[in-house]
């Protein structure tokens, strides 16, 4: 599997990220470079074992179902570019 | 007009608040209605740095929720990212499920009238919810608000096995049910616990592949969802018939008008790029894990059904309607209880008829919090004296009205206070009847030529003579025997 300028733009895209046209070949380069490692890995074989989510075998802690945050609004709206009556404010986002 | 008939065909995806204090991924409050912003932490509005830590309880509500419906728990399940990016999902990817959910399987009975049907669930998975978007308030900007932002949710999924807007309803009422039932979701539609999505489509009858579907967003009440339904469906209908396609598309439904309208959409707005999240790990259920969630889980509304059905011999559709929620439940097996049991059917008819339409007479539901006017040892006050012929029905029900109000402090009080006892003495009925015949001689020669009005004119007077205080029955039972003498 290798991308195209084509699909380079569609991820971009996908993950709001701009690129310039130099910028877009270089991505496709290294791009198609993780692909390859990856098919390397897919060739090897793994029939019969199971697939991991994750690197490493553990599973997940749980935690109690208990409140231990306090308000920090005030620390976090501090370094916010507008905040409002409480509220962030981001340029309108219409449906 | 067209020869096709057509098939409805929808499928429900429900998204249920979780009952925990805290969030799904961090141990911020999740109590509604706060001021904005001061119920999200570093881990909510995603700081960098911050690593989610799942919260016990969540899981705990997902095991419930598998054991309630008869699904498969995965013995192991992952978290995976949903990206997307809009403003209220600060992370830009919202931890969800997808691959192996928590919950696999499993189905719901329902009941469209007297028809019981069962829906299959494909699966229900854990998530998180995104935070509140205000549109409104600020000049060419949009307020965001990161309270809810977090806050656990079960997504529950069913196969697309309803056939109409009723059985949808039906549906997403007997889910709203048991979730409150087993206690992980307190139902409140109004504060957005409980939304539904509906996906719709038609086919004609007989065909075997599913049409393409339109999916409404965010049915947040039943009454929207039923209208919702019907208007797509007619929508869809028309536009085939027509010779329209129709094309994939989320709707929204204008409770206003009445009307379902697509959204635009973006032809990149559905690739979510799901991937296992590397910050979470897989999330193990033991057996002994399950097997202590089950301990401690009510009796669920099926099962309670039955043994309404088998121990009381009440019929399937009255033990259907008892078990409708856990507080109807419990009210009528306590007013059984004080009452006697073999006073079953009686208590299920007066939960059923009187207490049910009064409560909804006065806007009100038996639910957590909400108690009942009457207590149901003061409902089974009146039952023993309707069985003992101390009331008559009609009698009863004043009792009924005035204890419903607060008046008196039990049945035998508003019986002594309004001198409301049955006459049942055979010999006091007899006497009255006689008056009654010897002044009425015309309807009792009526009676003898055959007329059965004059017999029911007959147990009028008798019953006016007595003020209403005999039994209707006795009287019955004694007229005829004095006529055919």
């Amino acid at each position: 599997m290798s991308l195209n300028q084509e699909g380079v733009g569609r991820i971009a895209r996908l993950a709001r990220i701009e690129l310039s046209a130099d910028e877009s070949v270089a991505t496709q380069d290294q791009l198609n470079d993780i692909l390859g490692f990856i098919a390397r890995l897919q060739a090897v074989n793994t029939t019969g074992i199971e697939p991991m989510a994750h690197a490493v075998d553990v599973v997940q802690r749980l935690r109690p179902d208990c409140i231990t945050e306090t308000d920090r609004r005030a620390d976090f709206q501090a370094i916010a570019p507008e905040v409002d009556g409480g509220l962030y404010l981001v340029p309108k986002v219409i449906e | 007009m067209s020869a096709t008939k057509w098939e409805v065909v929808i499928g429900l995806e429900t998204h249920t608040q979780l009952k925990t204090q805290s969030k799904i991924f961090s141990g911020s409050s999740v109590a509604f209605g706060a001021s904005p912003n001061v119920q999200s932490s570093a881990v909510d509005i995603a700081l960098p740095g911050v690593l989610p830590v799942l919260n016990r309880e969540a899981v705990v509500c997902a095991i419930k929720f598998g054991l309630a419906v008869g699904a498969t728990i995965a013995p192991r399940s992952i978290f995976a990212r949903k990206n997307y990016f809009y403003p209220d999902l600060p992370k830009g990817y919202q931890i969800s499920q997808f691959e192996i959910p928590v919950v696999q399987g499993g189905g719901l009975a329902i009941r469209v009238g007297e028809v019981e049907k069962y829906v299959h669930l494909t699966r229900a998975h854990l998530e998180e919810d995104a935070g509140k978007s205000l549109h409104e308030d600020f000049q060419g900007k949009t307020g965001i608000d990161l309270n809810r932002a977090g806050t656990p949710l079960l997504e529950i999924v069913s196969e697309p096995d309803m056939r109409s807007s009723a059985e949808a309803v039906a549906y997403a009422k007997a889910l709203h049910a048991l979730v409150q039932w087993i206690g992980i979701c307190d139902g409140n539609m109004q504060e957005g616990s409980f939304r539904c999505d509906a996906n719709v489509s038609v086919r004609p009858v007989g065909q075997k592949e599913f049409g393409t579907r339109r999916e409404i967003k965010n049915l947040n009440s039943f009454r929207f969802m039923q209208q919702a339904i019907d208007f797509e469906v007619q929508w869809q209908i028309n536009e085939i018939e027509e010779g329209r396609a129709i094309q994939q598309a989320t709707v929204l439904f204008n409770s206003d008008t009445g009307e379902t309208r697509a959204m635009r959409s973006k032809e990149d707005a559905h690739d979510y790029r799901y991937f296992p999240d590397p910050d979470l790990l897989p999330l193990e259920i033991t057996p002994a894990w399950i097997a202590e969630v089950k301990a401690s889980l009510p009796e669920l509304p099926e099962a309670m059904k039955a043994r309404f059905e088998s121990d009381y011999g009440l019929s399937a559709y009255d033990a259907a309607t008892l078990s409708a929620s856990r507080e109807m439940a419990n009210y009528f097996e306590e007013t059984l209880t004080a009452a006697g049991r073999e006073n079953a059917k009686l208590c299920a008819n007066w939960v059923m008829g009187e207490v049910a339409g009064r409560l909804n007479k006065d806007g009100m539901e038996i639910s957590a919090g909400h108690a009942v006017p009457l207590a149901p040892t003061l409902l089974a006050g009146i039952i023993r004296r309707i069985t003992d012929n101390t009331l008559s029905n009609k009698m009863a029900r004043e009792v009924f009205d005035a204890l419903w109000v607060g008046e008196e402090k039990d049945a035998d009080a508003v019986i002594a206070a309004r001198g409301l006892t049955q006459v049942t003495d055979s010999g006091a009925i007899e006497s009255v009847i006689d008056e009654v015949l010897a002044t009425n001689a015309k309807s009792v020669e009526e009676f003898h030529a055959g007329k059965d009005k004059a017999f029911n004119s007959l147990v009028g007077q008798v019953m006016k003579a007595t003020k209403g205080k005999a039994d209707p029955q006795q009287v019955n039972d004694l007229l005829r025997k004095k006529l055919a003498t």
